[in-house]
């Protein structure tokens, strides 16, 4: 391999890396959201992100019918429609279950309580997954669009190394961005947004202060299941998926949420940026199989070597 | 009674044990058989999960992990190397154990979350190495020359004969740990990891031990899976669902029970096979939904699992025939007057010294440059103000926080840098402001706890404990939850907790906090009693009034630093220490 090639396929995989992990930083926000409001990990985001696949795979069909956008944006108008409809899901799984183990309810359960969070979440993961496939069936599906199949050719860049982007994703990377940059100006700036944020600052204070604390935990599960949705629409356009493809960006959000810091929003999108540069570099000198295996390495050393993440701060007690 | 209670458990064990074998014989049905099969194979999967997670807290969502690693090391070994699996399980064990020693080391260094989600990813990288390895489907050849030697049976019947054979060792294994010194330290990290370390058990060698067994329990159990099933996957047995059912048989059953995760297994196992079989073809993922409804309806409902919730419910039919009356402790004791003036019980010797002792939190100095010396037999008021850095000293000298210089002498050994349980051992016990207790074990067992850091046998340790309660008064509450317990309870029972592993110190931390008048008053003279029986007593407080009734000598801290030292009379005239709690305006004031 020459030079050139070499500096091609880096390029090659730094973009690829930079396009999904935008992606990723959109899921992890969201993931990000829910462990920043309520401290409570929840297991089954990536099933929501798959249910947030399917739903832009069903109104991709729709607006497919329609063609009231032009068929070029109809899948990038599905994902972000997939935010909306997986948000009020949210709600309603916050409201029936969730909100039993969590939030005021939640601390009085002691210890056990904390587990209890995350075991329900995983019971849920479960009856998502398997319950998808009973919905959706096994066969993989897609959302085939004409920008995903373009790409932008940059170069020579170097000798006669050249780089494709991708149209698609690059589409969908801009729409990823856009959405963090919108949602973190909501948290920042509105009244409901601070609101959530002083729940989870100190959600006994909050109360005291005339916050309803539990809307606010419902608010949050609601915006982080239905951002990593948006997440999972966008991603619906890239490549085929079935009911358990949850399970695989899993792993890929908590270790962009861990390595931006538990609970910090920008930290998340940041690491999950991270972790898709990762997801790609890696292909480099790894096969293509064991992409997901270097995640998981990443994800361990960081948890073991700095579990406060490489932008947070560490707050142990005995 | 722990001797009868272990013998109840063996005949119920047995009991099970012998209806399931029979009921067994009767199954024709190869579909079934295979059932019968998978019931055990579950249970003994939510067992190794409950050795670790039942009983020491630490959830883990890897357990297929073990399991996989067994399940391929006998699938490997059989096909390269023709071992059978008569070696083959054994083996498939030992793997088990060393996976989980190499996984507990470095994770145990994580808390909560942290260690569920970094548990989770092992599993799932394995999964995509053993694919990455070509070992997508490994088939175990079939040894027609020698069935019995590679485990090969006409007769599925023998496989679930095997199976419970195996079930009922883990369960053997279970209630031997639950009555001993692992189960108890496991339960004790469980409820109070810090306190537990503080009273004297090695928290993370008794946690490296349950996840070496459990290890070894899944890795048995996979490979036996491997042998019934013949075929292997790495979903199938490094698979989110293996993971997920290991727990969840266990959590729906009970956990910190032997009997949980069989009860989870015997329930959830058949259904989720049941119905996968009657409606598989139209509702593919059915599997997975019931064991998902379960884990749910399990921790909305009966969070603490079946076994518990039953438990509980006779228990309190039990309890509502006879009610005992509640009892109120007599009016104080004469002596307490009789002992306000007291001799010093020591030889005066120095038996715990401090040596310029600092800590700061990042800008804030939390203690600077604190000397003192502690005499044997005396008994040593720490008072100050609130923030003066009290309890910080306190947790410098047993060992939660490591001093930034400074040196800190037991009967003249430097401890600094022992981890809480080397420094409990080394004869320094503690208790603590806000009470510590193990909530959901009896009085007893708590001081048990406190007692296994200097005692031989479990024997001794059970005697020291009760010898410790007689001490403070507790011996008639022996059975009691601590978690039912007045303030006084608790105090008392933190006093006990630490005087059960014979310390040459006692470290007591704001012990009267909270307690009424009287209380105080029986509290001071017990206090009193210890250190006329030669016990060395450093008490923290940050009220002075009842400590100048019950100390020898005071010293007073501000601002984490030392204000000023001596006999209780000069100390409560001294204008410095009255300026550091009242202000300088009250002492001119009253002047």
């Amino acid at each position: 391999m020459d030079a050139a090639q070499l500096v091609e396929n880096f390029l090659q995989a730094l973009t690829a890396g930079l396009l999904t992990g935008a992606i990723y930083g959109l899921m992890c926000v969201g993931l990000s959201v829910i462990f920043g409001v309520m401290r409570v990990i929840n297991f089954a985001q990536g099933d929501f992100m798959m249910l947030g696949m399917y739903v832009a795979y069903y109104a991709f069909g729709l607006f497919g019918a329609h063609a009231v956008f032009g068929t070029a944006m109809d899948p990038y108008i599905a994902a972000l429609l997939a935010g909306p409809v997986i948000f009020v899901a949210g709600i309603i799984v916050h409201k029936l279950l969730v909100s039993r183990v969590t939030g005021i309810r939640g601390s009085a359960l002691e210890s056990e309580g904390h587990y209890a969070q995350l075991i329900l979440t995983l019971g849920v993961a479960l009856i998502l997954q398997n319950g998808g496939l009973y919905v959706f069936g096994s066969t993989p599906v897609s959302i085939a669009t004409p920008l995903s199949s373009s790409a932008w050719a940059l170069g020579p860049i170097y000798g006669d190394a050249t780089v494709f982007v991708n149209q698609g994703q690059t589409v969908s990377a801009v729409i990823a961005v856009a959405a963090v940059l919108g949602f973190v100006l909501f948290m920042g700036r509105s009244r409901l947004g601070k609101s959530l944020r002083a729940a989870a600052d100190n959600a006994e204070a909050a109360i005291y202060m005339g916050i309803d604390v539990d809307r606010a935990h419902r608010l949050a599960f609601g915006f982080g299941v239905g951002m990593t949705a948006i997440g999972g629409g966008l991603l619906a356009s890239g490549g085929p998926f079935q009911p358990y493809v949850g399970l695989e960006y899993v792993i890929v959000m908590y270790a962009g949420v861990v390595l931006g810091g538990l609970g910090s929003m920008s930290g998340a999108f940041f690491g999950g940026l991270t972790i898709g540069l990762v997801q790609q570099l890696s292909t480099l000198f790894l096969p293509n199989q064991l992409q997901n295996t270097a995640i998981f390495v990443v994800f361990l050393v960081i948890v073991l070597l700095r579990p406060q993440g490489l932008f947070g701060t560490a707050a142990r007690r005995t | 009674m722990l001797g009868t209670n272990l013998r109840r458990q063996a005949l119920l064990i047995a009991a099970f044990g012998f209806v399931y074998a029979v009921a067994t014989a009767f199954v024709e049905n190869s579909y079934y058989q295979l059932i019968m099969t998978l019931v055990p194979v579950w249970a003994v999967m939510g067992l190794a999960w409950n050795v670790l997670s039942g009983y020491s807290g630490f959830v883990s969502f890897g357990h297929a992990a073990f399991f996989g690693l067994g399940a391929y090391s006998l699938a490997l070994t059989q096909i390269h190397w023709g071992l059978s699996p008569w070696v083959g399980i054994p083996l498939a064990g030992v793997v088990g154990a060393l996976a989980g020693l190499v996984v507990g080391y470095p994770t145990f260094r994580l808390r909560g979350h942290y260690f569920a989600l970094a548990m989770l990813a092992y599993p799932l990288a394995l999964l995509y190495v053993f694919e990455w390895l070509g070992y997508q489907e490994l088939t175990l050849p079939m040894e027609r020359e020698a069935p019995l030697a590679y485990m090969q049976f006409e007769d599925h019947r023998i496989y679930a004969w095997l199976a419970l054979a195996l079930m009922i060792g883990a369960m053997v294994l279970t209630g031997l740990l639950e009555h001993s010194r692992f189960g108890m330290s496991l339960l004790a990290i469980k409820q109070d990891e810090a306190a537990a370390e503080a009273a004297g058990i090695r928290t993370l060698a008794w946690k490296l031990k349950a996840i070496t067994l459990s290890g070894a329990m899944a890795g048995t159990i996979g490979g036996f899976y491997a042998v019934v099933l013949l075929v292997v996957t790495p979903p199938a047995v490094f698979g989110m669902l293996v993971s997920a059912q290991a727990l969840i048989v266990a959590m729906f059953g009970g956990v910190g029970t032997l009997w949980g995760p069989v009860i989870g297994a015997v329930i959830l196992v058949p259904l989720s096979e049941m119905l996968h079989a009657k409606l598989g073809d139209v509702i593919p993922g059915i599997q997975g939904v019931v064991y998902g409804i379960a884990i749910v309806a399990v921790i909305l409902l009966a969070p603490e699992g079946v076994f518990w919730k039953v438990k509980d419910l006779l228990l309190r039919r039990r309890a509502r025939k006879h009610v005992a009356p509640p009892q109120f402790a007599g009016p104080p004791s004469a002596a307490v007057a009789q002992l306000s003036l007291r001799k010093k019980s020591g030889d005066g010797a120095v038996v715990f010294e401090v040596r310029e002792v600092s800590k700061s939190f990042g800008g804030l100095q939390a203690v600077r440059d604190v000397s003192m010396k502690v005499v044997s037999g005396e008994i040593l008021g720490i008072i100050g103000p609130n923030g003066a850095g009290k309890t910080t000293f306190f947790n410098l000298l047993n060992g939660f926080i490591r001093p930034d210089h400074g040196q800190i002498l037991l009967s003249g050994r430097n401890i600094v840098g022992a981890r809480p349980y080397e420094i409990c051992a080394a004869g320094v016990g503690r208790t603590f402001q806000v009470v510590r207790p193990f909530r959901r074990m009896t009085v007893l067992e708590n001081v048990v706890v406190g007692a296994y850091v200097h005692a031989a046998s479990d024997r001794e340790a059970r005697a020291n404990a009760e010898d410790a309660l007689a001490q403070v008064g507790l011996e008639s509450d022996a059975q009691l939850l601590a978690g039912s317990l007045s303030n006084k309870q608790l105090r008392l029972l933190e006093l006990a907790r630490a005087l059960a592993g014979k310390p040459k110190v006692l470290l007591l931390d704001e012990t009267l906090a909270g307690l009424g008048g009287n209380e105080v008053e029986e509290v001071i003279a017990l206090v009193r009693k210890l250190a006329a029986r030669g016990g060395t007593i450093v008490i923290i407080e940050h009220t002075m009034q009842a400590m100048v009734r019950l100390v020898d000598r005071f010293v007073v801290l501000n601002d984490g630093a030392v204000l000023a030292e001596g006999q209780p009379t000069g100390i409560t005239r001294n204008p410095a220490v009255i300026d550091a709690y009242l202000g300088k305006r009250w002492r001119v004031a009253n002047a």
